[in-house]
């Protein structure tokens, strides 16, 4: 098909369109949007300002919380979720007979959305978490999602809870390509399970490590849904993430233009993720 | 040795359905309180109900308006999902059969839009499509295919890889059109990647809320959008609010039983690729 062809473009149009108009676009023109001071009121017009937004965002204490409320909270899931997603796969594809149950069983939360959970814990943790505080007097229990550190707890457990299926079904996937006759030398020379899982299965597997880690990375940087319908954000914007405070920036305080030059920061950093995700995918790639 | 091994895999298996329990056990709490009067919930949390009580479910069915509410996020989601299918697979079709120099920067500007969060292109956006009157269901479409493209056009792209030209050259010599060599030949052979591509949409679209809730008015509201408004209003009756939230769960539960396999594997490939 030549590119002089009306039938390539013909083909592409359709797409191209929409990506332009929904994603370019707007993209770009929200870069000049971070250089102004605007309401949102659709009457008045944006007025540049520079490098302002950006000046504020230095001194701006609800910005510098998200983003350090944010990292925090990516680096503890990170972790949490490829430990448990790990473990979740061992168990699925080992012998045993409620494998598929268990797998689908685990994958499930997966496929509810984000504020759905987030309603369904904040019961949890409002409710049930009381109760069982009562009855087994452990005072721990007590007003969940009342405290920074309770809110930031209730938000992990319930990612974890979520996502944990989804990194698994990454790892099976690589686990199911492990060569049976591999793992059966290993038997044969006397390797004790966990001398087979360091030296056998984690090193075959460490392509989904890469996979995964930037997978949940980049997830939990711009999660949204959880954080509205678990914690509001609250108590008083304490559990407040990134994407939160760039829609409240924008939508509840009707400053545009700051929250803009925060959703450019924020562009940068899931950009900065992702592409080193692709550097040490595509280096990964050359080794093998 | 081999009694050592049925010990362990005992033990295992005990191991895997304690989990599964504890994986279970919100939905089980979402389930429990939704059947229970407002009295029973505060008294007894963790029971089953004494005696089911229907009508926090009643209420909540009409207060979602849920017929109407499901069949905008039907409405939405599959509209969006049938052109995103489509649409991707012609565009991908094209630049992977010419291999020039303004295919390959189309093909990375599809690839780079993947980089770029919601949050950033979202006001901009909504200011865009308000001066345009399309803040509304079909603008609401035209967003997601513009922003399911980039991913779908990539797997596309990377399965056609996998298809020999030669095919598209004996559809030539037998007097095929582009057109006809797209339809006839190439689109039925992309079906497998096509089914992921669907899957990996419908996950995000049928659960998206922050777009919707920029975009819909009222009477136009998706599930999720209508259970946020709900459950606002609602906040302190928690067995109506439980019931809600159940009734927005079961469709979710049943397509995941009816499409499991598809859905596994189809999850699978999107991140693996």
């Amino acid at each position: 098909m030549k590119t002089k062809n009306i039938m390539y473009w013909v083909f592409i149009a359709p797409v191209l369109a929409a990506l332009l108009i929904v994603v370019v676009v707007p993209f770009v023109w929200g870069i000049y949007y971070s250089l102004t001071e605007w309401s949102g009121d659709m009457a008045q017009t944006p007025v540049f300002t520079g490098f302002q937004n950006y000046q504020s965002l230095l001194s701006d204490p609800t910005f510098l919380n998200a983003l350090w409320f944010t990292f925090k909270y990516a680096i503890v899931t990170v972790i949490i979720i490829n430990v448990v997603g790990f473990s979740l796969a061992l168990i699925v594809t080992s012998y045993i007979k409620s494998k598929d149950f268990l797998r689908t069983i685990f994958f499930m939360p997966n496929l509810i959305g984000g504020l759905i959970l987030g309603f369904v814990w904040q019961f949890i943790f409002t409710n049930i978490f009381n109760a069982l505080g009562d009855a087994l007097g452990v005072e721990m229990l007590q007003g969940w999602l009342a405290t920074p550190a309770t809110g930031f707890w209730g938000l992990v457990i319930l990612h974890v809870w979520q996502m944990a299926g989804y990194i698994m079904i990454i790892y099976i996937a690589y686990l199911q390509s492990i060569p049976d006759e591999l793992l059966e030398a290993a038997d044969m020379d006397g390797a004790s399970y966990a001398q087979k899982l360091k030296n056998v299965i984690m090193p075959l597997v460490a392509p989904a490590f890469t996979v995964s880690m930037f997978l949940t990375l980049s997830g939990a940087f711009k999660i949204y849904d959880q954080n509205l319908s678990l914690t509001g954000g609250g108590p008083g914007g304490s559990t407040k993430m990134i994407a939160m405070d760039i829609v409240d920036t924008a939508f509840a305080m009707n400053t545009m233009g700051l929250a803009q030059a925060k959703a450019v920061v924020f562009f940068i950093i899931v950009a900065i993720l992702s592409l080193t995700q692709v550097y040490y995918n595509k280096k990964k790639e050359v080794e093998l | 040795m081999k009694k050592k091994k049925t010990t362990g895999r005992i033990v295992l298996e005990v191991i895997g359905i304690l989990l599964a329990l504890l994986w279970l056990s919100p939905f089980y709490i979402m389930l429990v309180n939704a059947f229970k009067t407002k009295r029973e919930m505060f008294e007894n949390t963790l029971a089953p109900p004494s005696e089911p009580v229907f009508q926090n479910f009643i209420q909540a069915f009409q207060e979602l308006d849920f017929l109407r509410t499901f069949f905008n996020s039907f409405l939405i989601t599959s509209l969006s999902i049938v052109c995103i299918v489509f649409f991707s697979a012609m565009a991908a079709y094209a630049l992977s059969r010419n291999k020039s120099k303004v295919s390959g920067i189309i093909f990375f500007l599809f690839v780079a839009s993947m980089l770029i969060p919601f949050q950033s292109v979202m006001i901009p956006l909504v200011k865009m499509f308000s001066e345009l009157q399309s803040l509304n269901k079909w603008g609401l479409i035209f967003m997601y295919i513009g922003f399911g493209s980039g991913l779908s056009l990539f797997l596309y792209h990377g399965a056609l890889k996998n298809i020999p030209i030669s095919l598209d050259e004996a559809a030539k010599i037998d007097g095929a059109t582009k057109w006809q060599t797209f339809w006839h030949v190439i689109f039925p052979l992309l079906r497998p990647i096509g089914i992921t591509v669907a899957i990996l949409n419908v996950i995000w679209i049928w659960n998206d809320f922050l777009l919707p809730s920029l975009v819909l008015g009222q009477g136009d509201e998706t599930i999720p959008l209508k259970l946020f408004l709900f459950f606002g209003q609602y906040t302190k009756q928690w067995t109506l609010a439980l019931a809600g939230l159940t009734i927005s769960i079961i469709p979710v539960i049943i397509g995941y039983f009816i499409a499991q396999k598809h859905i596994i594997k189809g999850v699978s490939d999107g991140a693996v690729k």
